[in-house]
């Protein structure tokens, strides 16, 4: 039998990129897998439990769960991608310019970062979503704020092996300035890396997002946002559960599903660890080295 | 020892400077008049000259700044606009119910996360291995506020075992009964925390026992195991006791980390378990856009972050000396 390619033998991989895959699928045929109108209620079905009509049943207004669900992964994927976009971004550019330039430029910009790890995660996001009022950008840029701190540490890292490579040397000579050697050479070989970390943070952020809505400071309703679904389900627990369980497992496959796909990723991106991982897989317990 | 001490603190100076500049740029970040906002729309001209004068909005950015900073040092950080009270004196008063919970939950995590993450590398490809791992996975995916809400409606609600919100005595309180004699206090005042302290840990047992596996993998390959193994200790004791110590040290450092997200969650866990702490605090005060409040404790949960980093390096200098040569 011949041996599939690593990527196929992965299983994190595969799990996670299904996930992943009917989700984002979900999100945007939204209109067409939605099976009622996202707004309309009906208070002569509230509080229905699972049925052929409404495949999850309906909230407290008589609106269907399962369309609530399918536009709300509209919302939470598309501020998870915003963010996350815009995290990488600017920490990349960070790292490429900390890494490679090194001297005071390094110390000031990795300070500045350091002072960004430094607030719990959360906490900054509520304060500056505070600050600025819901919508869908100030979300997105809370999360930008508080997320870009881990790509510039990491491409900082990757630029400082990589700038000494002799290929990177080579470009030097031949004349080629910073922005080339950062853009050209130095960048596309620190893509595996963020590839990784922005699959860990996609998931990071749909977290991030229903923690927020779960709060009350997501998008205002009627947005059918997870978070807040789950939210005001909770006030609803002894007539129907399954508006707080069904959102939360909502989120959790999301993530789940990121998560795996990170996972998936990192083994194949990083061939260090893919031999790690096919050593643990021929002989259980093994103890060489 | 001594020297990186000191070289250790020196640098939570700039980090410090780094957060408060932060923390008051908040402020500025606010649309429009900040005095106007905070008032809301019915308030009249005079109230809201009345409170830019008593922010200091009128003075330039950078007076405002000198001044917040040198009444942070004076242990000021300004009164809360809706309560009308000292911030520092209404974050103190709510301090001790967070730090309870998050420490609480840190002593879960990490016992669950390093006993799970040791099993699962001793058997490493056995069910108890992908059960662990599964569990790992499953843990870094559920959302805090979800799994507390599932807790709650099982063990509190379906099954009424344990109070589903609120918080008994203070932990320091409920030990100092103990001494007297008194179990009660701190038998009640531990069904309230426990399935708090169970959701908010869930997260960081899975990322630690992750971890342990991971190192402890490692560790088992190393000739100092070989050696125990082939003089004819007993493999339990191998384990526990030669490969653990070992393999927690890199866990040590990730435990610095966690603790910050540890009070992240804390702000969830506090909402919907109503626990009276510095998280509910938060949710209130930005509901009600108290912002010389919110600015207070986003301050606070910083610097306990700092704090509790510093710790851990200090102790993984001590715990492993060839930390303090670089």
């Amino acid at each position: 039998m011949r041996r599939l390619p690593p990527a196929l033998r992965n299983t994190s991989l595969i799990v996670g990129a299904v996930i992943v895959l009917v989700i984002v699928g979900l999100a945007i045929f939204a209109p067409l897998a939605a099976t009622h109108d996202v707004a309309a209620m009906n208070m002569r079905a509230r509080f229905q439990g699972p049925s052929a009509e409404h495949w999850l049943g309906t909230d407290n207004f008589g609106r269907d769960l399962w369309s609530r669900m399918v536009w709300g992964a509209r919302v939470s994927l598309g501020i998870a991608l915003i963010s996350t976009l815009g995290a990488a971004l600017i920490g990349t550019v960070v790292g490429l310019v900390a890494g490679y330039f090194g001297g005071w430029v390094d110390q000031i910009l990795m300070r500045i970062t350091d002072v960004f790890l430094g607030f719990p995660a959360i906490v900054l996001a509520l304060a500056i979503v505070a600050v600025l009022g819901p919508g869908v950008m100030n979300v997105a840029l809370a999360l930008v704020v508080v997320f870009w701190t881990e790509y510039a540490r990491v491409v900082r890292a990757t630029t400082l092996v990589l700038r000494e490579q002799a290929y990177v040397q080579a470009a030097r000579a031949m004349g080629a300035g910073p922005l080339r050697i950062l853009f050209r050479e130095i960048l596309p070989n620190s893509l595996g890396p963020i590839i990784v970390l922005a699959s860990l943070g996609l998931g990071t952020a749909v977290i991030a997002e229903s923690a927020l809505a779960f709060l009350g400071f997501g998008l205002p309703p009627p947005a059918p946002t997870w978070g807040w679904t789950l939210s005001y389900g909770t006030g609803f627990m002894r007539q129907a559960p399954w508006l707080s369980i069904v959102s939360g497992a909502a989120i959790m496959l999301t993530v789940l599903g990121f998560n795996l796909l990170g996972d998936g990723l990192r083994d194949v991106l990083d061939p260090r660890q893919l031999t790690r991982a096919a050593g643990k897989g021929k002989t259980p317990g093994a103890q060489t080295p | 020892m001594l020297s990186y001490t000191l070289r250790r603190l020196l640098l939570l100076i700039p980090m410090g400077i780094g957060i408060v500049v932060v923390t008051f740029g908040l402020m500025l970040l606010v649309p429009g008049d900040p005095a106007a906002v905070l008032l809301g729309q019915e308030a009249s001209a005079e109230a809201v000259a009345s409170l830019r004068r008593s922010l200091g909005l009128d003075n330039p950015w950078y007076v405002q700044l000198w001044d917040y900073f040198t009444g942070l040092l004076r242990g000021d950080m300004g009164v809360s606009i809706f309560q009308n009270q000292a911030v520092s004196a209404i974050i103190w008063s709510r301090l001790g119910a967070t730090i309870e919970l998050a420490v609480a939950a840190l002593v879960v995590a990490t016992v669950i996360g390093v006993a799970l993450g040791v099993l699962a590398a001793m058997r490493q490809g056995s069910w108890i291995d992908t059960g662990a791992m599964l569990f790992a996975q499953l843990g870094v995916s559920m959302p805090v506020y979800w799994l507390g809400l599932l807790l709650m409606l099982f063990f509190a609600v379906q099954l009424g075992w344990l109070p589903s919100i609120g918080r008994g005595a203070p932990l320091t309180e409920a030990f100092a009964d103990l001494f007297r004699g008194n179990v009660a206090t701190l038998q009640h005042a531990l069904t309230y925390l426990l399935l708090p302290a169970l959701a908010l840990a869930a997260n960081s047992a899975a990322v630690i026992s992750r971890l342990v596996r991971a190192s402890m993998l490692e560790v088992l390959r190393e000739d100092f195991v070989r050696t125990a193994r082939a003089k004819g200790l007993r493999p339990p004791r191998v384990v526990w006791r030669h490969a653990l110590r070992n393999a927690l040290l890199p866990v040590l450092s990730v435990v610095g980390v966690r603790f910050g997200t540890l009070l992240g969650g804390a702000v969830l866990t506090e909402t919907i378990f109503a626990w009276p702490g510095l998280g509910q605090l938060t949710i209130a005060a930005i509901s009600q856009r108290d912002l010389p409040l919110i600015q207070g404790l986003v301050l606070t949960f910083a610097l306990l972050f700092a704090l509790v980093n510093l710790v851990v390096d200090l102790l993984y200098a001590v715990v492993d000396p060839r930390i303090r040569l670089d």
